[in-house]
This record gives C-alpha cells, structure tokens and sequence, in this order.
C-alpha cells in the first residue's frame, strides 16, 4: 500500500471579489514526482502558496493533511519545518553571495554570533555533490548561469531537509539540456532518496517525461489526476484537460505569400559589453522576406536575443560591425529611433524587464514607442491615443476592464498582447518577436499565433526567436539554427524536425 | 455611490480631504484668524518659492524617486548674483534677470550633466551642488548683506517690497474688483474647459462618472477660486508673485499632462529600459530634469531677493527639503512615475498651511518643524499603506 505524504482536501480560497480555488483536492504519494499543471491563473500558485504557508491557516478553508495530521501553517517557516520546501519561479538568490552564504542564508550554521564558515562550506559542498553541481561553494551567484542557480536552490532546499519539495516553473528560463538535466536530477533524487515534489509547468513534454501523476487544473477546481502506466499522457490529452477542449491544431493553418528579401544582416559580429574580448554574435548572414515567418532556434544562451538586440538600434553589445540591408539599401541603425524609423521592431523576452511600464495604463504602454503618431507638435491628442489603444485591445482580444487599467494588474498573456500592440502600433515592416510567448497559457498562445499569421498576411516580416521547437517548427516558414553566437544551420519548414534541429546544434556544440 | 466607490473617492482625493481638515482645525483653533484675507495674501507671497521650486523638483522624482538637493543654494547663489549685478555693477533689470536665468541653467545643465551622461547617482552631484554654491554665495557676498530696497522696478516686479500687489484697475473702493472678476473669469474658464474636454471624451467613448459626480466636482472647484480671489480682493488683491506662480504652476501642468516630453518622464520613472527600448533618449530626459531644475532655481532666487529686498549668504537654507517635502505630500512616489503638478501643489498649499497655522497660534519655531515631520512621514506612510490595500505591516 503505498503512503499518502499530502492530502490537500477540499481547499478555497477566495480574494476579494474572486474565488481562486473552489474545492480543489490534491493527493501526492510518497517518493512521486506529481506534476500540477493548468492555464495561466487557474491557480495552481495560488494552491502552493496555500501549502506552503503564504496565505496562513484561517484565510482559506479545507485541510492540509500532511504525514498523517493536520497542518496549520501560519507562515513559510512553518511548513518548512515539516520538509515542505517551495522553490519558486524567480529564483531568490543574492547575486553578490557565495553560493554557500545563500544556501545557508537565514539558515546559517555556528552560533547566533559567530558563523561557523567551515561547517558552512562543508554543509554546502555536501549538497551541491548530492546535486552534481561542479562549482565551488565561494563562487559568487552573479558568475553562474541560471540554470546552475537552480541547482543551488535545489541543493538549499535539501540542507533544510526537504521532503517535499515544490518547484514552481522551474525550468522556464533555461535552455533544452539544463531542463533536462534538472529534471533528471529530481528522478534521481526521487530514485536515491525518496524524495517527493510537485512540479509546476507549462511545458507538457517535461511534465509527461518526468511525472508519475499528473493533477490538473482549470479555473480554480481539479479537473482531473492521470497516472502514469494507466492514462494517456500524451500532450494533446493533458491539453484537452486544460482547456476543456481538444486542440486538433496547435498552431493556426496560413497560407504563406512570401514576397522579396526586406532585411539581409551580413558577417554581423557583436562583442560582451562587459567582457570585451568575448565575441557574443559571430560572422552571422541572415535574411527575412516579405510575408515570411523566420524563425532561430536554438539554445538559451546562444546569441540570439543579443543578435536581434544588436541590430535594433544596437541596443546591445560592444565593438559591433557589419552591414545592414532593408529593401536592399544599407542602413545604419545606431539607435533605437533609427531603427524604428526604418520600419523594425523588437518585442522583447523580458516584458516586465524591458517591455513594458508595470505601473502605467494600458494606454500608456500602448503609444509610448511612437507618441508622435497621437500628438501635433508634442501635444499629445489624449482623445486619439484613448481610441488608438482602445483598437488594439479589441484587435488583439486583450482582456481588460478598460484602456485605464494598469499593466501590472493584468495576466501574463494579455501583457503579452499589450506589449505586440505597442509595437505594432510603430507599424513596423519587420517584427523581431523574442520569446512571444514564454509563460503564457495555451488559449493566449493561439492567439499570439493568429496575430502573427495576421501580421504576415499584411506583408511584414516575422523573425520569431524560441526555445520552444515545436512552436518554431509549427509557425515558421524557414528556421535558421544559431549556437555559440554562429548560425549552424537553415532549414526549410518542409525538412526541419526536432530531431534535425537538436542535430545541429549538437555537431557544433563542443 | 457604493463602498468602493467612496473607498476610491477618499483615495484619490485624500490631500485635498486632510487639507480641508487642517484649514477646518486652524481656522477654530485661530479662532477664524487664519482665513482672514491678509493672511490668505500672505499665505502666497511667502510660499511662492515651494510652489516654484516643487513644480521643478517634481520632474526629478518623476524620473525614478532623485531629487536635487542644491536648490537651495542655487537659489542663494543666483540671487546673490543679481543683486550684485544691480547694486554693484547698476545692470539694468532686463540684464540682470537675463543673467539671473543664464547662470541658473547653467548650474542646472552642469549637474544635469554628470548625472544623465556620466551616470553620477543625483544624490551625490546635487549634494555636492549644495555645498558648492553655498560657499560660493558666501564668497561673492563677501559674507555681507546686498540690499536692493532701491531697485524698485526689479522688486516689484517679482512681487516684494511694499508694492507687491496688482493695481486694480476698475474699482477703487475698498474691495479689489480686478482681483474678483480675475477670479470668476478663472473660474469660468475651468468649468468650461471641464465641459468641453467631457463633451468630447463622451464622444469618444470614455468611461466617465456621474453626471452629478462631476457636476459637483467643477462647482466646488469654482467656489474654491471666487471665494479664494474674493479673500484676496479683500486684502490688497492679486499678490503680483501669485502671477509667476500660476505661469509656472499652468505651463508645468500642461507639460507634465499633455506633451510628449512630460510623457517621457514618467516612462523613464516608471521602467527606464523599457523606455529606451522604445526609442526613447532616457539620457536627455534627465538631463532635462536637472537643467529645468536650475532654471526655475533661477527664478524661485528672484522671487526670494524681491520678496526680502536684499541677497544674504543664508538664503535658500531648507528650500530643498521644503520643495521634496511637498512633492511627497502631495502625492509623488519615491520610486519615480507617479505624481502630478496639481498634486504637489496641494502638498504646498498643506504645509503652508500648518506652518502658517502654528505660527498664528504661536508653536515655538522648534515644535513646528517637528509638526512638519511629523506630516511628512504620516502623509506618505498613508499614500504606501493606502496602495498596499490598507496594509500596514509587510508580511516576511
């Protein structure tokens, strides 16, 4: 009979004016890798942060039933003593630490007032060998990439004694080998030491290879458990189960009318900003056509958002050379406005970061790249830029009270489309789209494809950077492969498969 | 109007309410002293320099929470250089304002320079501003006093000495017509311009309030200004300083509202990478800030050596925390990106008042600054908590 580590039993919890969870039960076994997926807002953070002790015992209602009794957790520190252990999305890491001052951070070993560093780097040590992290316990965060962090945080997580250890989206910012690597990691340690987690994710083929249930759930309620060995757990179905309807077709059909070249970039090179001898984009050559979708894959970290950051307005990098020609002319783009003038946009993989202003209106966000376009001799028309914002929400189905509201309050997915409209509404030729839709739900991913299809229909150029194959070969016309800051390859949407592309990334990796 | 209704009124309005309180509290503890026409008039001409030099410092904080320290200094510096200038040297007034303006930019555009293009953070260069011109102002003064009494056409221009009022031109009784008529006609104006402004949004769609919301709104708006002109009329009339103020106070608004460059401000406060990323010269928008900031420095110095008829190495002391001190009050975020010119003017309007208030019912100079804290800390305290969802405490 196996063991029943968490029962969450008929949970809700309500916000003013909005039920998060209505009756949602969860049940995780001991030593299972339980995956808890669900659109965007349909609360599953909402149900960690409910076990987890940030909403405290009192502000919801049902019971947590962990090992055997009921749990009344009043804060973190609370369910972290019983071995729960949340690692959230944005990765709570000092960057001017060591690793092993974060691993112990608020945890510290020694006395109240003297720590006792040597224990501190042999604890640390300890675990990051557990994690098969190669790095020394005094490197600062800052040096080490994101997905190293992530093991850091796995490895904190077992200094506390983790039992039960919930990752939220945990792979989101990295690349296809660091995802798999950390999600192998949590199957051995799942083999090795029985460890239990529940896995947040969007990307279902993580959840269907590293799950032995799968919990979903849709506006607020459990919908469905599928078990391993006993369910289908094929992508569609999962999908099905999210959105309460088949997706017979992922990616929108269009039909391509693909015109002249309108960009050609040729023997591009751009170099660290900070470390100036590290070439960041090598000798690239690529083009994009008129009513053509181009897609670069390849790995995070390969150079591609600083390829497409350098050649918008050289927003990025240092000592940068090559040419650039739109509809066949030379153009120099040193800044931003130039580039935008020439007819290119850039929508960038960060929006809270650099896309957008959290703390203005929608309206705001939307006219801000080109002002000019609702103002006489910098007066701004309020009245023109109320109804210009107001034709884009409805163009794109943003979902939102109104135009005033503040861009913060809003879902990733419809940040997201505020974000193409403040772009589009440059009327740009060509439409770098970076990331467009890293951590938004599948309703809103469709939708974002149908602008896309839409943009290209009017005869712009798409160059669509992702880590996502399936949706690099679902939308794109041609593919080009980027690695290490070099195009390694270009295929044409006919050939290209998954298989293909990871090929040729890794004959040139080394 | 339902409960979140009048949470969002209180919210929005929550200066002007607790100024309301304030003036309500002084006027029994005065025993109505405090609204008498002299000291409404008076209210004015000694506030005039925060009006100035908040509207100025407002476009620093907007820019991410920097505010320039050296304003004060500034203010005694280029003060103290004018006055030189005319005493000393007898250059004419239109020179001397001339030179007055020039000097202040400048001072401005060389902060502004450090801190836009060489990325000095603004605490630093402005404080290093501050101790500068302060020295400096005592070294052209020669640590004296420079009396400009006899400049008479200079003083009363920007509103001192005792001449400081403008002529009434059609009455001659003891109530000032010019003042009142000035008043109902800023009054009319304001209700019409309401009018036409919800006339067209109506026409484009907007979610508006109430009729009887905004109905209420622009009367009392309009009350506001005819009782305020008709105190003044009472007095002397319109203070001539009054007339800088509302130039500054209106084209600042205007800027900050309805242009492009004032959009930029906020962007640049609200997320700056963004804002570069949209094409926007971020660099140039702070060094606008700073260099605006001496400029109205410039201006707020003359109103100051007028209104005290003479340049003194003191001058200026405190101005700069008068200037954030509103800014904060009324209603600026310490972040940067929020905040408007009719707000901070509300946060001057307010500490003018307390002061004022407690001088008339005699608190020791030492216990008003501590009156003055005290505001300071509860006004943005609540404008923190009150964002926050009624929030006191952050959770760990």
């Amino acid at each position: 009979m196996e063991k029943i580590l968490l029962e969450m039993k008929n949970i809700t919890k309500t916000f003013p004016g909005v039920k998060a969870l209505d009756n949602v039960n969860l049940k995780v076994v001991n030593g299972e890798i339980h995956a808890l997926v669900g659109e965007n807002g349909a609360g599953k953070s909402t149900l960690m942060n409910v076990l987890s002790g940030v909403y405290p015992y009192g502000s919801y209602e049902g019971d947590i039933v962990y090992d055997g009794e009921v749990c009344k957790f009043g804060a973190i520190k609370d369910s972290e003593e019983k071995g729960i252990v949340i690692i959230h999305q944005e990765l709570a890491l000092i960057p001017y630490m060591t690793i092993a001052e974060n691993m112990f951070l608020g945890n510290e070993r020694g006395k109240k007032f003297k720590i006792d560093w040597n224990e501190t780097n042999k604890q640390a040590r300890r675990y990051l060998d557990i994690v098969g992290l190669r790095e020394s316990t005094q490197t600062l965060i800052k040096d080490i990439g994101v997905g190293k962090q992530q093991l850091v945080e796995i490895a904190k997580a077992l200094s506390k004694r983790a039992r039960l250890l919930i990752l939220d989206e945990p792979t989101s910012s990295l690349n296809e080998t660091d995802s798999r690597a950390l999600l192998d990691l949590l199957l051995r340690l799942k083999e090795e030491r029985g460890l239990t987690s529940i896995i947040i994710s969007h990307k279902l083929n993580e959840v269907s290879y590293v799950a032995d249930k799968i919990t979903v759930i849709r506006d607020g309620a459990t919908i469905e458990t599928l078990t391993k060995g006993k369910d289908d757990f094929s992508e569609s179905r999962i999908i099905k189960g999210m959105v309460g309807r088949e997706i017979s077709d992922r990616f929108p059909k269009r039909e391509s009318h693909i015109g002249e070249i309108s960009m050609e970039v040729k023997n591009w090179n751009v170099y660290h900003p900070l470390y100036k001898d590290r070439k960041v984009v090598d000798n690239v050559n690529i083009n994009v056509r008129k009513g053509e979708v181009l897609g670069i894959s390849g790995l995070m970290g390969a150079g591609r958002t600083e390829l497409a950051m350098s050649i918008f307005g050289k927003s990025y990098g240092e000592n940068i050379t090559g040419q650039i020609f739109i509809n066949g002319k030379e153009v120099k783009l040193d800044t931003v406005k130039s580039a935008i003038r020439h007819g290119l946009a850039y929508v960038t993989e960060d929006r809270k970061g650099n896309g957008l202003i959290l703390s203005n209106p929608i309206k705001i966000n939307t006219t801000v790249a080109n002002l000019e376009a609702v103002s006489k001799r910098t007066v701004i028309d309020k009245h023109k830029e109320y109804s210009v914002a107001v034709e884009y929400k409805e163009k794109l189905k943003t979902k939102a009270p109104s135009v005033e509201q503040h861009v913060g309050n809003l879902s990733g997915g419809n940040q997201q489309k505020v974000l193409l409209a403040k772009w589009m509404f440059t009327n740009p030729d060509i439409l770098i789209l970076d990331e467009p839709t890293r951590g938004i739900d599948v309703g809103a991913k469709y939708e974002i494809y149908c602008i896309i299809n839409q943009l290209v229909a009017e005869g712009k150029s798409v160059i669509l950077i992702s880590s996502e194959l399936p949706e690099v070969l679902g939308m794109s016309d041609r593919i080009y492969v980027m690695n290490e800051g070099k195009i390694v390859g270009e295929l044409d949407a006919g050939e290209a498969t998954q298989e293909k592309i990871m090929a040729k990334i890794l004959q040139t990796a080394g | 109007m339902n409960k979140e209704n009048v949470l969002g009124f209180l919210k929005k309005n929550t200066m002007i309410i607790v100024l309301i309180i304030v003036v309500a509290f002084f006027s029994w503890r005065t025993g109505g002293a405090i609204l008498l026409p002299m000291n409404v008039s008076n209210l004015i001409s000694q506030n005039a320099y925060v009006f100035i030099l908040a509207t100025g410092m407002l476009l620093c904080i907007l820019t991410g929470g920097n505010i320039d320290l050296s304003v004060g200094s500034v203010v005694c510096f280029v003060g103290a250089i004018g006055a030189l200038l005319m005493v000393n040297v007898g250059a004419p007034v239109w020179l001397t304002i001339i030179v007055m303006i020039l000097i202040g930019t400048a001072i401005g555009a060389f902060q502004g320079f450090w801190i836009a293009f060489v990325r000095i953070p603004p605490f630093i260069v402005t404080l290093a501003g501050m101790l500068a011109f302060r020295g400096l102002s005592n070294v052209v003064l020669n640590g004296l006093t420079v009396s400009i009494k006899d400049q008479t056409t200079f003083v009363n221009l920007f509103g001192g000495g005792a001449d400081c009022y403008i002529h009434d031109f059609i009455g001659n009784g003891s109530l000032n017509l010019t003042c009142l008529f000035g008043g109902i006609l800023a009054a009319s104006a304001l209700v019409l311009l309401q009018i036409l402004s919800r006339i067209k949004k109506k026409q484009n769609g907007y979610e508006l309030e109430s009729v009887f919301a905004f109905g209420g709104k622009i009367v009392i708006l309009a009350g506001v200004i005819i009782a305020f002109a008709y105190k003044l009329a009472q007095h002397k009339g319109i203070p001539t300083v009054l007339i800088w103020v509302l130039v500054v106070v209106i084209i600042y608004g205007y800027i900050t509202s309805n242009t492009t460059v004032g959009r930029y401000f906020y962007a640049v406060g609200g997320n700056e990478k963004a804002t570069k990323l949209s094409g926007i010269d971020t660099n140039r928008v702070y060094f606008l800030a700073y260099t605006n900031m001496g400029f109205l420095a410039a201006l707020a110095g003359m109103v100051t050596i007028a209104r005290l008829t003479s340049a003194q190495p003191t001058y200026g002391q405190n101005y700069e925390m008068d200037a954030i001190g509103s800014c904060f009050i009324g209603g600026a975020s310490a972040y940067g990106g929020i905040g408007t010119v009719p707000g901070v003017i509300v946060g001057a309007v307010l500490m003018g008042v307390i002061n004022l208030g407690m001088s008339l019912m005699g608190v020791d100079a030492n216990m008003q600054k501590v009156v003055k804290g005290v505001v300071l800390l509860a006004a943005v305290i609540f404008d923190v908590v009150s964002k926050r969802g009624g929030k006191m405490i952050v959770k760990n």
